[in-house]
């Protein structure tokens, strides 16, 4: 495998997806070639930045608004 | 040199990481999305009891990022909130319905997508643009396709980042805001989708059929929108360069202000670190 193949097949690797054969060679690939593990495991870290990223901003005050609709839609109890 | 990664390849319990298609949910980071109300069964519950708590929960959990989804629609901060008001409304109303086919949040977010096209649709024809910024794009930026290799990934030999421990990277609010400046600086179609597949983790099927994206397609805006923001890290983990605060800059656009090496000669594949001699192609790139 080369280093085109290998990058392919980055988005899959970091997501757990590859097939076994191809995990395999990507594995092979990477033992041998330092830039495309190092981009593969930023790769990974961006990813877990981004699912650790909190969400932004106030709700609003909008949302007691929302909240009431909601107590009218579902009324507690009923 | 030892690849730091190997491990990410577990072979002897590969079969149990295993998963053929893209439709499962990360293996590892569950504990990260870990909610207060348990699980989404017991949430549906609490809501259909009329839980209001539970509800505030939830709107407190989704909004920002509905209406950063929003904004993806459209140019007009206003427009985007009444999207996201919308798209609560229609939850309420529809809650009972819900039959769970899939998930409660990838529910919400496709209700959303629907309401931000039909509203900016409405909206643009008064003359409000559709969408907001375009992001990296427009500026001479070569973007990534399957079978070209690094180009659009890296202009210069990736290197490690100092991190001890790498949960560093998403334990520093200063690392975050990295990400988050770098995410909102994404051309819209990037946005849209690592925010839903990386930060809400919506499984890729869904993101296609919320979208309306070939799986492809999906696919390459991934990795292109992943890129971007490794490259973002990149620069702030070397250089220390840290995200302009909120003050300094609009919205919209931070990339394109921030970026300082411009796109580089693409043939210069094997130069910049490739392994490999052959230009392998996968077909046309979508």
């Amino acid at each position: 495998m080369n280093c085109y193949e290998a990058i392919d097949l980055m988005g899959d690797a970091i997501e757990g997806t590859l097939a076994l054969e191809a995990r395999a060679g990507l594995d092979d690939h990477l033992a041998e070639c330092p830039p495309c593990c190092t981009y593969l495991d930023q790769l990974r870290l961006t990813r877990q930045a981004l699912g650790h990223l909190p969400g932004p901003g106030e709700t609003g005050d909008r949302s007691s608004d929302l909240i009431a609709k909601f107590k009218r839609e579902f009324p507690a109890g009923r | 040199m030892r690849c730091r990664v190997a491990w990410l390849f577990p072979r002897a319990r590969g079969s149990v990481r295993l998963m053929q298609g893209s439709g499962e949910p990360k293996t590892t980071e569950t504990d990260v999305r870990a909610k207060p109300w348990g699980t989404e069964a017991e949430l549906l519950a609490k809501l259909r009891a009329g839980d209001e708590t539970a509800f505030a929960a939830l709107v407190d959990d989704l909004h920002g990022w509905l209406v950063t989804l929003a904004a993806s629609f459209t140019s007009s901060p206003p427009l985007a909130e009444d999207i996201v008001q919308e798209t609560w409304l229609a939850v309420i109303r529809g809650l009972r319905a819900f039959e769970g086919r899939s998930s409660l949040r990838t529910w919400i977010f496709s209700i959303l997508v629907r309401r931000a096209r039909t509203m900016a649709v409405r909206e643009a024809r008064r003359g409000v643009p559709v969408t907001g910024s375009e992001g990296r794009n427009g500026d001479g930026f070569v973007e990534w396709a399957p079978g070209r290799g690094r180009i659009g990934l890296w202009e210069e030999t990736p290197i490690p980042w100092a991190l001890e421990d790498p949960a560093a990277i998403y334990q520093s609010h200063e690392a975050l805001e990295v990400v988050r400046t770098a995410l909102t600086g994404l051309p819209v179609a990037q946005r849209q989708v690592v925010l839903l597949r990386d930060v809400e983790d919506v499984p890729a099927r869904e993101v296609c059929n919320i979208l309306d994206l070939s799986e492809t397609n999906q696919r390459v805006l991934l990795h292109r929108g992943r890129a971007g923001i490794r490259r973002a890290l990149d620069r702030y983990m070397r250089e220390g360069a840290r995200p302009p605060s909120r003050a300094e800059i609009g919205r919209t656009s931070l990339l394109t202000r921030q970026r300082s090496r411009g796109p580089e000669d693409a043939g210069n594949a094997e130069a910049a670190g490739l392994k490999g001699d052959s230009r392998t192609t996968s077909g046309g790139t979508p």
